[in-house]
């Protein structure tokens, strides 16, 4: 009974945050509203026991990718008039790929996959059962093998991206902080008799 | 569960976050006075002494003073986020007390085992910790942006910048608190600390404590990390704008940050709340866990007074370049330690998982 009142909350805020991250006019209000439906996605994660994919929900989405979001929007200048310019002219397209989504989900929804005879529900275990232990164990036997594949690919992006953003210019002054540690009193002074 | 026990039930939370939050709120008063006393003392003057025996009224006073200035909004600021900002800046620091164990009771025997005395006992507090600071930064960047100033936005990116940086070495440091306690509950990882100073985490992790400590003096913007305030270049950082209990408010919450950094060196590395010998156990724990802390606490006043503020570049080299190998080097000594057939049972020795 709670835990469907919750579920609804946490659902009927997450969709109201995600309508107002389109609805709202500055871009920065759309990333608040889109860090609001990440904390009610986790929300629903806790709702199912999954405190571990909630909390790493929060910590990598929120602690660490809208803060980059924000990053760029601050650099940005946003021109809403110009946002706004052609509107009518991409409405067609753009309300038919709508159109075609809403039908997709609709269809998918209607279909009986997902009523409630179908669905399973969560069964609640005690607070014995670790559920991040439960997770390593299962990522480090049954997916070794896609775990790993996924970190070398990360690791490859990774060494991209430094490769891509990396410029060394010669005729930059940079501090050589190691020589500048190796520096002794007699390299810089000099005894002068008078 | 009926309405009524629903509604005990919820009268007890609220009693518990209040007897957390009130006393949190009133050693953020009285560690400014300890500061300003303590940079007085280091620097052969006075410190405040005026109100009150010895200037101890001197944090009402102030407190009082900010309650009664004019609160300004900047003309072209974002209202809506210009007076978020300092609530955001505010919940990250007070919600991260939820889940820290002040220590172990039984309430004089009422009860037959020892509780976690804190408001939830997660099984993944120290993620919970890590999660809830790193929201930290939300209040500091909008702050910045709401004003709609030039000095506050460079103090929010700069904090920005700072914080996430110095985040990724905090976290492989508690990675290598967790290889060796096994848990990720705070109450397991003090008690896997149990039975003397020897069995103290800062002694095998050494290196990760001065990380983790360095790096917590970071995410806070303390001195001499406090480039995103730096009043010498541009005046007062992300806050410039803000006036009377606003501004409160932000230093609020980065003396809660302080104290939370603290309580969470004391319960990784110091053993929490147990007594460095076995034979001074007749002192309560949770004393134990307060008077570390507040050495530490002590520790960020100390840096404060002495030294100077890091340039900008020097900075990022710390957290990129010195911090971040260094805790990369250390996780995989340890993870070699614990599977190599000699090292392991010196290692074993403050891993109680085995």
């Amino acid at each position: 009974m709670l835990e469907s009142i919750f579920f609804y909350l946490f659902g009927g805020l997450a969709t109201i945050g995600a309508l107002l991250v389109v609805l709202s006019r500055n871009p920065m209000h759309s990333v608040m509203w889109l860090i609001f439906c990440f904390f009610n996605a986790a929300g629903l994660f806790f709702l199912l026991d999954a405190e571990f994919i909630g909390i790493i929900t929060i910590l990598i989405y929120v602690g660490a990718v809208m803060v980059l979001f924000i990053f760029v929007i601050i650099m940005l200048e946003v021109n809403v008039a110009r946002m706004r310019e052609g509107f009518l002219h991409h409405l067609p397209l753009g309300g038919m790929i709508a159109m075609l989504v809403f039908i997709e989900m609709a269809s998918a929804g209607f279909s009986g996959v997902f009523s409630a005879e179908q669905m399973g529900t969560a069964v609640h275990l005690g607070q014995e059962v670790n559920n991040t232990a439960e997770i390593g164990k299962e990522l480090y036997t049954h997916y070794l093998l896609g775990f790993e594949l996924a970190a070398i690919i990360l690791l490859a992006a990774l060494v991209g991206s430094v490769v891509l953003t990396i410029r060394s210019r010669k005729d930059a002054k940079y501090q050589n902080i190691p020589a500048q540690i190796a520096v002794k009193k007699s390299d810089r002074l000099r005894k002068v008799r008078m | 569960m009926s309405l009524l026990d629903m509604a005990i039930q919820a009268g007890i939370w609220a009693l518990e976050i209040l007897a957390i939050t009130i006393p949190v709120a009133l050693s953020v008063a009285y560690i400014t006075y300890l500061e300003r006393r303590v940079i007085g003392w280091m620097q052969i003057r006075k410190g405040c002494n005026r109100v009150g025996w010895a200037g101890l009224l001197q944090p009402i006073a102030d407190g009082l003073k900010l309650f009664l200035k004019e609160s300004i909004i900047p003309t072209h600021a974002n209202k809506a986020l210009f007076v978020a900002a300092p609530v955001l800046a505010l919940l990250p620091a007070l919600v991260a007390f939820a889940v820290i164990p002040f220590g172990e009771t039984d309430l004089f025997g009422i009860w037959k085992s020892p509780h976690l005395m804190a408001i939830a006992n997660l099984n993944i507090g120290i993620l919970y910790v890590m999660a809830v600071g790193s929201l930290a930064i939300y209040g500091i960047l909008l702050a910045g942006w709401a004003s709609n100033s030039k000095y506050a936005l460079i103090g929010a990116v700069r904090s920005t910048c700072q914080m996430v940086s110095y985040e990724v070495s905090m976290g492989f440091a508690i990675v290598c608190v967790l290889m060796l306690a096994g848990s990720m509950n705070l109450g397991d990882i003090v008690n896997a600390q149990a039975g003397g100073f020897w069995h103290w985490y800062i002694i095998p992790l050494f290196p990760m404590f001065l990380v983790y400590f360095i790096s917590g003096c970071a995410e806070t913007n303390r001195s001499p990390f406090d480039l995103p305030e730096g009043e010498s270049e541009i005046v007062a950082g992300f806050f410039v704008e803000y006036s009377g209990m606003w501004f409160a408010t932000f230093s609020l919450a980065e003396y809660a940050a302080m104290i939370l950094i603290s309580l969470m060196t004391s319960i990784m590395f110091m053993g929490g709340w147990h007594a460095p010998i076995p034979a001074l156990d007749f002192i309560p724990g949770t004393l134990w866990l307060l008077g570390k802390t507040l050495f530490f606490i002590f520790l960020f006043i100390w840096f404060r007074a002495t030294f100077p503020r890091y340039r900008y570049d020097q900075l990022m080299r710390l957290g990129w370049k010195v911090f971040l190998p260094c805790t990369l080097v250390w996780i995989a000594v340890l993870g070699i330690a614990t599977y190599t057939p000699g090292l392991s049972t010196i290692i074993g020795f403050w891993q109680p998982w085995r």
